[in-house]
This record gives structure tokens, C-alpha cells and sequence, in this order.
């Protein structure tokens, strides 16, 4: 699956979708499929902050559990309660249900990858 | 690392078909193709296919082998019939498990063993020293081929491929036949709670059996990854997590299967206990995993997580842990996990109660 073209990306595999002040945050494909079966997702509070490179929660497979980083800064406005009793959704659509938070942006994100940088990111890591 | 690996006869199948291929005790095993959660429902309800040619194959003959195999092994030979398998131990001299197995009883004096691909070295170079030389022991392991099918629709799916009636094999029963000229022992026994079959045959038959069960749509191929939730929601145990040399089976809850009077190695101290193996519950999603320390609900640290996961068939976390015999009675712990503090509760084994393993045939 390509990776859509209109999102940043982090090398920890977060995908960002900014639109205008607020940006939607989730896993990108590559992640998921790494990760194998999603089985539970730890996601903030509406009204917790976040801060680009710290973890805000985390997911877990059946076989591995690991950080979600964030990759701006900001204050979560939103998060997809649906993945509370279907994680599975992770899986199925990374970068459109699977979403995890929705952020109010404090700053201009910084770091980010677009599509074409996160391909070569991804197989650079799968060798 | 994955090239130092053994391969088996599937390994070029399993990467042809983009499962996700792993180390697995000296061996580079599928864990899954499709998906864990795929694959453990398929087997739960229909039937899963496994590949097992990494586990290790022993022939044990000769005048007296009985009686020597009963004092090299914890299982009770006595009452151990012909085409009849059981499920035991190798110990070590103190009571620790250092393998266990399952013995296949061929004749009077002619036995199989088969035992875990990681302690095949170990295994082989045990019994060697209790058996006397009169007494033939051979590793087949190489030249054996080992595939698992799991599943309520295992027995259809094997009876038309093999084209024969299997409604007599009782739970852990065996019969000798063949497929395609080839001999093929077929075990009614397996890792998944589930009716099915584990199946023996030359290793060079083995990928044309393995597509030739595979030719059913009832059937699909599971990885190492739905074994491991299958076999832990049936409450069996893996050995190196719930069973290893400094633990006996009395302690892992197996004591009752020490029936055997011979005086087999490491019999004096299998039932000393001085941890206790716990079945644990834990609501939510949100993992257990081995080696996480268990604890009272006051914090105070008893034990360890032997092995954890969410389960897919019952919807909640479920654990094996070692307590301490002093505080191994209480009904509630707390797993310290590396994210979080979760509240645990004392079950009974199997957590999964609805498999099909022993279902009657006739």
C-alpha cells in the first residue's frame, strides 16, 4: 500500500494529516504491518498535551507492544474511541479509521517526512 | 542470524507465499501468513494447518526397552497399549523437567519419542545414558516431516484425503497407514484444544501431503503465532516458559500424570513444590506478557509471568505466572507489565473451554 501523498510522516512510523491549525495523528501502514494483529491501543485524554518526540500511549499486538511517539506538539481535542473495542481497525485502515488523536497545534510541526522520504525511510529499515 | 537457521522441507513454501518467518529455537519457522487472529479463529472453527518438522523424532527398540524407557522417562509405560500415545517427561536428577514429550508405544519393546527441536541435543544424549546399549536409540528427526492439522473439520478433511474411516482413533490414539505409497502415522493429539492430528511422515512426502491437505478450502495454513494462542488459551504448556529444569511438573500442576512405579530419573523430587504455576484472568486488552514480575495486590513481588497475551477466542488477557508456594493460594495478584499495574484473578485450566479435542467420534 503507497503511502498517501497529502500526509508528513515520522521516522517512528506516525503518520500526520494537517489541516489548517489542528492535525490527525495515527500509525502508517508499514507500522501495522510490522506490529501484526492490533489487539489494545492506550491513547491520551481529550485535553492532555503532547509534545513531538515523546510518547503519548501505546499499542499492543498479539506478539509485541510498542510507544506511540508523537510527532507534533499540541493539546489532543479528539481521540478514536471506536479503537477501544476494535484495535483491529488499525489494521485494516492505517491511514482513514485507524486514526488515533486529533491535535490543536501549538507550533509548526518540524522533522517530518513527506511520502517519497518515508518510502526510502521504510526500506532502509526493512533491511 | 535468520541464514544460520535450520530450514524445514516447507521453508521455500512458506516464503513463496509471504508468511512472516522468524527464529524459532535454532529453526526459521512461519509465524503467520494472513494474520495471528485469522489463522487461531480458522483453526478454532474449520481447520488449521501447521508446520512442526523442526520438533524432533526418537525410535527406541530392543529386548527390554520398556522397562529401560520406563526409568529414563516419567511416563507411565504400564498401561500404555499398543497405538496408544502419552504425554510426560524427561527430568533431570533433581525433578526438573528438562523436555517433555510424548511416547508412542509401537509394540512391546519398540517405542517413539518426540520431543521439542530445542532440546533434541540435550534429549538424545540423555536417554542415550539411561538406556543400556542393548537397547537401540535412533534420531530420525532429519528424515521425519511433522504437519498439524487442527480443527473440528480436521477429521473430514484427513478422511477424504486419505480416504479412510479415522472414527476409531480415540483421543491420543494413533494408527500406522499411508499415503501415496508412503508410510504416514497419523496421531490424534496436538497443541490447540482443538480435534485433530498431528502427522508423521518422510520428509521428502512432505510438502506434497502439506498441498495436498491444503487442496481443501476448509483447510488453511497457521503459523507458529496462532499455535502459541491456541495452545496457551487451551492451557497447555511451552516449554522454556511454563516448563524448564528448575521447575517440576507438580510444580507446573502435573503432578496427577506422575502415576508411573518404575523408578525413573528424577522421580524423588517431582513432586516437592516450592512454586506453584498460576492460570490468570485479566479484564481488558491490555497485555500480560512473560517475564513480567507478579505480585500481591499490596505490591509486594511473589513471582513471574510465564507467558501472556490477549485471547482472541475469549476476549480478555490470560497468563501463566510463577508464585511462591507461601503466596501461591491467594484468588487475585497485580502483573507489574512494563506500561501499566493490571489486576489479575485465579482461574481453572483450560481458559478456553469449548475445544474439541476430546470430542467423542462415534
Amino acid at each position: 500500500m503507497s503511502n498517501p501523498a497529502d500526509l508528513l510522516y515520522s521516522a517512528s512510523h506516525e503518520w500526520v494529516k494537517i489541516q489548517g491549525e489542528e492535525a490527525v495523528v495515527g500509525i502508517t501502514h508499514f507500522a501495522q504491518e510490522s506490529l501484526g494483529d492490533i489487539t489494545y491501543v492506550d491513547l491520551p485524554a481529550v485535553g492532555d498535551s503532547v509534545s513531538a518526540d515523546s510518547d503519548f500511549g501505546s499499542v499492543e499486538s498479539v506478539k509485541a507492544a510498542s510507544d506511540l511517539i508523537s510527532p507534533v506538539n499540541g493539546e489532543v481535542i479528539a481521540v478514536n474511541e471506536a479503537l477501544a473495542d476494535a484495535p483491529e481497525k488499525i489494521n485494516a485502515d492505517a491511514f482513514g479509521d485507524g486514526w488515533l488523536i486529533k491535535v490543536k497545534l501549538s507550533g509548526k510541526p518540524e522533522g517530518l517526512m513527506d511520502a517519497a522520504a518515508y518510502e526510502e525511510h521504510c526500506k532502509n529499515e526493512q533491511h | 542470524m535468520a541464514e544460520e537457521c535450520r530450514t524445514t522441507p516447507l521453508t521455500a513454501w512458506h516464503q513463496a507465499r509471504g508468511a512472516k518467518m522468524a527464529p524459532f529455537a535454532g529453526w526459521l519457522m512461519p509465524i503467520q501468513y494472513e494474520g495471528i487472529l485469522v489463522e487461531h479463529e480458522h483453526t478454532r472453527h474449520h481447520a488449521g494447518l501447521f508446520d512442526i518438522c523442526h520438533m524432533g523424532e526418537f525410535l527406541i527398540e530392543g529386548e527390554g526397552a520398556d522397562a529401560a524407557l520406563s526409568r529414563a522417562v516419567s511416563h507411565n509405560l504400564a498401561t500404555l497399549k499398543e497405538g496408544k500415545c502419552r504425554y510426560g517427561f524427561i527430568l533431570n536428577e533433581r525433578g526438573g523437567v528438562m523436555d517433555d514429550c510424548i511416547v508412542y508405544r509401537f509394540g512391546a519393546d519398540s517405542f517413539m519419542i518426540v520431543v521439542n527441536a530445542a532440546c533434541i541435543a540435550t534429549d538424545f544424549a540423555a536417554l542415550r545414558g539411561r538406556l543400556p546399549q542393548s537397547v537401540s536409540l535412533k534420531d530420525v528427526s532429519d528424515e521425519t516431516g511433522k504437519i498439524d492439522l487442527q480443527g473440528p473439520e480436521s477429521l473430514v478433511v484427513l478422511e477424504s484425503v486419505l480416504g479412510e474411516d479415522l472414527h476409531d482413533l480415540g483421543y491420543f490414539g494413533f494408527v500406522r497407514t499411508q499415503w501415496q505409497g508412503a508410510p504416514l502415522l497419523v496421531s490424534r493429539t496436538g497443541y490447540t484444544g482443538e480435534l485433530g492430528f498431528e502427522l508423521y511422515l518422510p520428509a521428502d512426502k512432505v510438502v506434497a501431503f502439506w498441498e495436498a491437505l491444503l487442496a481443501d478450502a476448509r483447510v488453511k495454513p497457521a503459523g507458529l503465532g496462532a499455535r502459541d494462542t491456541l495452545r496457551l488459551e487451551s492451557g497447555l504448556p511451552l516449554y522454556g516458559h511454563e516448563l524448564d529444569e528448575d521447575h517440576n511438573p507438580a510444580e507446573a500442576g502435573m503432578g496427577r500424570m506422575l502415576t508411573s512405579e518404575a523408578d525413573y530419573v528424577g522421580k524423588a523430587g517431582a513432586q516437592t513444590i516450592r512454586e506453584k504455576l498460576l492460570a490468570l484472568v485479566i479484564d481488558g486488552r491490555r497485555a500480560a506478557r512473560g517475564g513480567d514480575v507478579l505480585a500481591l495486590p499490596d505490591g509486594t513481588p511473589v513471582g513471574r509471568v510465564t507467558s501472556g497475551s490477549f485471547a482472541p477466542s475469549l476476549g480478555c488477557v490470560i497468563a501463566f505466572a510463577w508464585a511462591d508456594a507461601a503466596h501461591a493460594d491467594a484468588d487475585a495478584y497485580v502483573v507489574k507489565a512494563a506500561r501499566a499495574e493490571l489486576p489479575a484473578r485465579v482461574t481453572e485450566l483450560p481458559f478456553y473451554k469449548d475445544g474439541t479435542a476430546r470430542m467423542k467420534l462415534k
